[in-house]
């Protein structure tokens, strides 16, 4: 099919072929940006964290005398072994999807070797196993490891990701690390395989972590890790939350930081979640609208060039040439859309970046993007075409 | 003429329907869109105290010093400047805010203690803010001392504690201590909650917790220190410069915490008061308590801004649907045009018998302007639904996601400016259909 023909015959609408160019190209932008942050929400919302979440659930508590934290502790975790259905009962603080220390570490005391942003996760010892983190390489923290408060370095289990920016080469076991300005020291005893950060977002790397064994006290009270068969982790949860009044009838639960980690996991990206859907909706409305336009539009040629059509098919046009010069033009017109688009989308995305700190968009994007405006092009352009092609060759000859 | 030009325009609507609706509705999601958006966007950049937020402004001074030292002064203020500045009495008004987390019971009743936010303030916080009482009022500025046990508690609380009886006079069990209620507030709800936002410009956009319900109760801050033994528990939000202080008392700690207020009512007052500021800055310097002497002094909508509170959820879904907007009426422009083209052998006898450009274009703009106001009308019912679709959303500005006059106005406003604005080009298009051409063909 010859392609200059169509070409001029389109520099007789150059008004509304530029409409749907702009249309398309504007769509296209629009369409790519939003794929692209919504595709971002989506894949953060199934982030892999490192911990057995289908078995675990967490109960915290508020308003209560910290000085007194051994005694709650014991009468707490006791209780809450009694629980129908309690696998185990670990002291705990800090959760991914909740919160966590931050803090920045670095391999050497002074922060000259680079410093690296961190979730502090502390526990009991046994609470590392019962989150159901995997090591790959040294060992699990015991009883004996849990230093007293005074000294000067802690052992600790590590990520693989954290392990492998602070020793790009070397082996991590029995290195020491620091924090906090060089006022505390880390001996690693362990690599975790994964552990994820406590607030993940897409802005940041999230595979930084870090778990320290602590004692009983007033720094490691009131929150309270429970491991149960997955079925039933939310019936499990449920009596344990009500068997806190009478284990800790002074001290207030704190709801928004007690649930099932599948709760804890939704709480978190809910407004991530909101995002993601408004931007699915506006695609589609999107897609439906620039359809709309493309079939108006070539709805309207159509019947413009009935004439036209009408003596191409009397000098031997067959019926799918007439189709095919509909679906060609269509495509030329989108590809000049995608063209405008192309630039547009880049325009688009150097401003949200400056706003929301999201990185640059990856080509992929376009592609897809322009695939799909070519593909709703076609469709949209079908049924006029299809009328097009069924004009009859004696239309030539009617008012001439 | 507008009539005669309003009938043709209903008459050819009637002509064809599909089109006229596909336009419409076309026209209408996109307003609908686009107007839920900025409605919310609109109501969560609100101004929280409309009759004062002129007069109201937040002092800023840098008290931080090594290792942790910040080149900027920060958003709250170490408890002896706060005090120092306060006690100066230099404004109209001044009052001082922090929140922290309490538990609450009323003795006596049986129910476990409930966790709640208490405000620790001072007693110009209510008349400065406008606060409203149901019942009571303010503890008196006599009762600021610290063994004062006077409270004021919020409407949602008296209703849930006492069943929204007059609960003055009531004791309530704050943490160990008993308070008296001495006022009850009737509902008050600032978007956001502008006294205690302070840490706003380092959350990157998830600032949606600023619009939760305001504390639940209200004691004057040297109560709040005596009841908490002078350590907050959790102190929400502070930033230390020295952490080697961690667990000092929060009179001494080197911890940011408490936000001043003051209220100034002419120009000349707030030159004064920044004339003040820098002079204490100075001397804190001078006596080696401050490394820098930096202030700040801005007005509360300036402090709203610097503090970015609108989330930026919020913000990127106005942007994207102002895009939206912007697509629906290109598209509007294109649907146009064939319609007016189409009628070009009509347009071509109007002007044969003497109608002029002019009345030709009136008339294209008189329909778009009719498609306007049907896709205003579907537009603000689609708003409705968008704002009850925000309504009920699990975020802390579902309840205040309403439609307000001048938004319903705006809604129809913008839909019309937006169809005359698409039918403009069109309508020149139509007005210039050669005449003999279109005459011949029909």
């Amino acid at each position: 099919m010859p392609i200059r023909p169509i070409l001029r015959a389109l520099r007789h609408h150059r008004f509304t072929t530029a409409l749907i160019v702009l249309e398309i190209a504007l769509a296209c932008a629009v369409l790519c940006n939003a794929c692209f942050i919504a595709v971002g929400k989506l894949s953060l919302m199934h982030i892999r964290s490192g911990i057995d979440e289908r078995a675990l659930a967490v109960v915290t508590i508020d308003n209560f005398d910290r000085q007194r934290a051994d005694d709650l502790n014991a009468r707490v975790v006791n209780g809450l072994r009694k629980v129908d259905g309690v696998q185990s009962v670990d002291l705990i603080d800090g959760l991914p999807f909740l919160d966590a220390g931050a803090e920045s570490v670095s391999p050497d005391r002074e922060g000259k070797l680079g410093s690296y942003s961190t979730s502090f996760y502390f526990g009991d010892p046994d609470a590392l196993p019962a989150l159901g983190v995997e090591l790959t390489a040294g060992r699990l923290p015991r009883d004996s490891d849990v230093a007293p408060g005074d000294a000067a370095v802690v052992q600790s289990v590590i990520t693989r990701s954290l392990a492998d920016r602070l020793w790009p080469h070397a082996d991590p076991l029995g290195k020491v690390f620091w924090c906090c300005h060089g006022t505390g020291g880390f001996r690693v005893i362990g690599v975790a395989r994964e552990l994820i950060q406590a607030q993940p977002r897409d802005d940041i790397s999230v595979g930084n972590a870090i778990f320290t064994p602590q004692r009983s006290g007033p720094m490691l009270a009131g929150q309270y890790l429970l491991r149960a068969d997955p079925a039933r982790v939310n019936e499990v949860l449920r009596k344990a939350r009500a068997a806190m009044a009478t284990l800790a009838p002074d001290a207030t639960v704190d709801d928004e930081h007690t649930g099932t980690l599948g709760d804890l996991r939704r709480r978190y990206f809910r407004s991530d979640r909101a995002t993601a859907d408004m931007l699915m909706g506006t695609m589609a409305a999107l897609l439906a609208i620039t359809a709309l336009g493309i079939a108006g539009l070539a709805g309207y040629w159509v019947q413009q060039r009935r004439k036209q059509i009408g003596i191409r098919r009397a000098i031997g046009a067959t019926r799918r040439d007439i189709l095919r010069h509909f679906q060609i033009e269509n495509f030329l017109i989108v590809g000049m859309g995608i063209a405008l688009g192309v630039l547009l989308t880049y325009a688009f995305d150097v401003v949200l970046m400056r706003f929301y700190e999201l990185p640059h968009l990856p080509p992929a994007y376009l592609l897809v993007g322009a695939v799909a405006l070519w593909l709703l092009g076609q469709l949209a352009v079908l049924g006029p075409a299809l009328r097009a092609s069924r004009v009859p060759p004696v239309v030539a000859t009617r008012s001439v | 003429m507008l009539g005669y030009y309003l009938d043709l325009a209903l008459r050819s609507l009637k002509r064809s329907k599909a089109l006229a609706a596909m336009m419409v509705t076309a026209l209408a999601v996109g307003i609908g869109a686009s107007m839920t958006t900025l409605t919310v966007a609109h109501l969560l950049s609100g101004d929280p105290v409309p009759e004062r937020s002129a007069t109201l402004y937040h002092p800023q001074l840098n008290p931080t010093m090594p290792p942790r030292l910040v080149h900027e002064p920060t958003g709250a203020m170490d408890y002896r400047s706060a005090m120092d500045l306060w006690s100066a009495h230099r404004a109209d008004r001044q009052t001082l805010v922090a929140s922290s987390p309490v538990k609450v019971r009323v003795e006596g009743s049986g129910k476990p203690p409930l966790p709640r936010q208490v405000l620790l303030t001072t007693s110009d916080f209510f008349p400065m803010f406008d606060v409203p009482f149901r019942y009571g009022g303010p503890w008196a500025s006599t009762d600021e001392g610290p063994h004062a046990r006077v409270a004021v508690i919020s409407s949602a609380l008296n209703e849930r504690l006492f069943g929204g009886v007059d609960s003055v006079g009531r004791s309530l069990r704050l943490r160990d201590s008993d308070v008296r209620i001495v006022g009850v507030l009737a509902p008050w709800r600032p978007a956001p909650r502008f006294y205690d936002i302070w840490q706003g410009r380092y959350r990157h956009g998830n600032t949606e917790s600023f619009y939760n319900d305001p504390e639940d109760i209200y004691i004057p801050l040297a109560t709040g220190l005596d009841i908490f033994a002078g350590k907050m528990p959790v102190m929400p939000v502070h930033f230390c410069w020295d952490m080697s202080a961690e667990g000092a008392s929060m009179q001494t700690a080197p911890c940011a915490w408490l936000s001043l207020w003051v209220q100034l009512a002419s120009p000349a007052k707030v030159g004064d008061y920044a004339e003040f500021l820098q002079g204490y800055a100075q001397q804190q310097k001078r006596l080696g308590r401050y490394t820098s002497d930096q202030t700040r002094l801005q007005s509360l909508m300036q402090w709203l801004e610097w503090n970015r509170v609108v989330p930026g959820t919020v913000r990127m879904q106005a942007w994207m649907a102002q895009a939206f907007l912007l697509i629906c009426l290109v598209n509007t422009v294109g649907l146009l045009l064939t319609r007016f083209l189409r009628r070009s052998g009509e347009i071509g006898v109007r002007r044969a018998m003497g109608a002029s450009r002019r009345a030709v274009f009136t008339q294209c703009l008189v329909e778009a302007g009719l498609i306007g106001l049907f896709g205003g009308f579907g537009g603000w019912l689609l708003t409705l639904l968008g704002l009850w679709v925000v309504r009920q959303q699990p975020v802390a500005y579902a309840d205040l996601a309403h439609l307000d006059l001048p938004m319903f106005f705006g809604t129809f406003a913008m839909s019309i400016a937006a169809s005359l604005l698409a039918g403009v080009l069109p309508a020149l298009r139509a007005s210039r259909v050669p005449i003999g051409f279109q005459l011949k063909t029909l």
